[in-house]
């Protein structure tokens, strides 16, 4: 065990996080909101609308993200057609084909993971809903999309994580994130564990922030711990003959 | 696809080995560790939770290039000489580790899903710990944990191409070689995902059927 040569990765490894946070968060993005309508149409869609999007999902979640992403990086140059469009420019650079492939990947995992969420809320909320006269889009925004939401959060939390871990992919259409960058100081140094080891760190560090903060958010979102903090301060007094008092300045 | 064709139905066969023997090592260092967990002294059970949030933590990918590029420079500064630790054995090592760190979980998760009350009554009945864990804790622990332990083996099958990175002829690489000397990258890469498919759909269907055969007791 070299520890100069650990504390080398450790200096040049961060500059690595940058990408890798890049393109989890943007994929993530992309991810979700591409999966939430896919989500409400696999919940509540038509037989033949919910099946087309199960058979979206069901072909991404059951082949490795790695063969996508080299079906996109090299595959799609085989066809002429899709060079000679306007495309190409996206998709000859590796972090687009890289940015695509994960966002696919993520919106077919967080489509399934929102389709249980919206399934799993109560029939009387949504029948409340709509006895109160509310339409079925405002239903969907108010009502249904916000309990489903705070459903699937664990589940989301490791999609999150799957993802953070997943952009190490990456580094196999020649970008250099933290897997990129450990695997070419690895050829250069020819000291694999002590760099291996450091970058392992760094995302496990990463992991365990993404995992509090999904923790954070749970609770933050939670209906049944203490609502008074999320109140606002009341001006006006209970009743009428009181007097009306400030709250103390924090 | 030229002479491809047996060259695939080789890498499937390597590929579905890989999975078998890390799986099935997985299964039993994950369900060790479960029961060490819930029984033993604290310290314990905190290097166990270390090491599954280590495991789950860390790229797959980098598990693999570790043992990989690190094993062998273990293993030759073990050894004096250069040894080098092939692909598969790499592969195996590296996926048993992430198999048997999610395993871990799942079986704990089960073990803590099983009513106390049924430990208790073994107990009562006079069976040590040896009989309470083969014929109460046990068959109620493995049908709780089914269906999550079924997704891991998906997500083993899936885990497997990574290890093609290092060299190992898989289905990945065959596809990959075939690819760069056919030109034919499209071909050969939906080739891949369509043997990666029917693998997982394999999978998925033999789960059902024991989840059907083997639905939790007390439900």
């Amino acid at each position: 065990m070299n520890l100069g040569l650990m504390f080398d990765a450790m200096v040049v490894l961060p500059s690595g996080i940058g990408l890798t946070l890049t393109l989890t968060v943007l994929s993530l993005t992309a991810g979700f909101l591409l999966s939430v309508p896919l989500a409400f149409i696999r919940a509540f869609g038509r037989p033949g609308l919910s099946l087309a999007v199960l058979a979206y999902t069901y072909v991404i979640r059951g082949t490795p993200m790695l063969v996508q992403l080299f079906l996109l990086y090299y595959g799609l140059a085989q066809i002429e057609a899709v060079r000679a469009s306007i495309f190409w420019v996206i998709l000859r650079d590796p972090f687009w084909c890289a940015l695509l492939t994960f966002s696919l990947n993520s919106a077919a995992h967080t489509t399934e993971i929102l389709c249980r969420g919206l399934q799993s809320v109560p029939k009387g909320v949504t029948e409340a809903a709509t006895s109160l006269g509310l339409k079925r889009f405002q239903i969907a925004r108010l009502v249904t999309f916000p309990i489903a939401f705070r459903i699937s959060l664990p589940a989301y939390g490791n999609e999150v994580v799957g993802m953070i871990k997943g952009s190490s992919l990456a580094s196999t259409v020649t970008l250099l994130e933290i897997t990129g960058m450990a695997r070419q100081m690895v050829s250069t140094t020819f000291a694999p564990y002590e760099i291996f080891i450091v970058a392992g760190a760094i995302y496990l560090s990463l992991t365990s922030i993404a995992v509090k903060a999904i923790q954070l958010l749970e609770r933050w979102l939670s209906t049944d711990g203490h609502p008074v903090h999320r109140r606002k301060p009341r001006l006006r007094p209970a009743l009428a003959d009181h007097e009306i008092t400030t709250p103390p300045l924090p | 696809m030229g002479g491809f064709t047996t060259q695939f139905v080789v890498a499937l066969s390597v590929t579905i080995s890989l999975a078998l023997v890390s799986g099935c090592l997985g299964t039993a260092f994950g369900l060790f560790l479960a029961i060490s967990k819930g029984t033993a002294l604290p310290r314990v059970n905190a290097v166990v939770t270390a090491y599954t949030t280590v495991v789950r933590g860390v790229p797959e990918l980098l598990i693999i290039l570790l043992i990989y590029f690190g094993g062998t420079t273990l293993a030759s500064k073990i050894a004096g000489r250069y040894v080098e630790v092939n692909a598969f054995t790499a592969g195996v090592i590296a996926l048993s580790v992430v198999f048997s760190g999610y395993a871990t979980e799942v079986f704990r998760g089960a073990i803590a899903a099983v009513p106390a009350g049924q430990t208790e009554a073994a107990k009562s009945l006079g069976l040590n710990a040896w009989q309470r864990w083969v014929f109460v804790i046990g068959p109620q622990m493995l049908r709780l944990a089914l269906p999550a332990y079924g997704n891991l083996w998906i997500s083993l099958f899936k885990d497997t191409a990574l290890v093609s990175i290092v060299g190992l002829t898989d289905i990945m690489r065959v596809a990959y070689v075939g690819a760069g000397s056919l030109r034919a990258p499209l071909t050969f890469y939906l080739a891949a995902s369509a043997l990666y498919l029917s693998l997982t759909t394999v999978t998925l269907l033999s789960i059902r059927l024991a989840e059907r055969r083997y639905p939790a007791l007390g439900r």
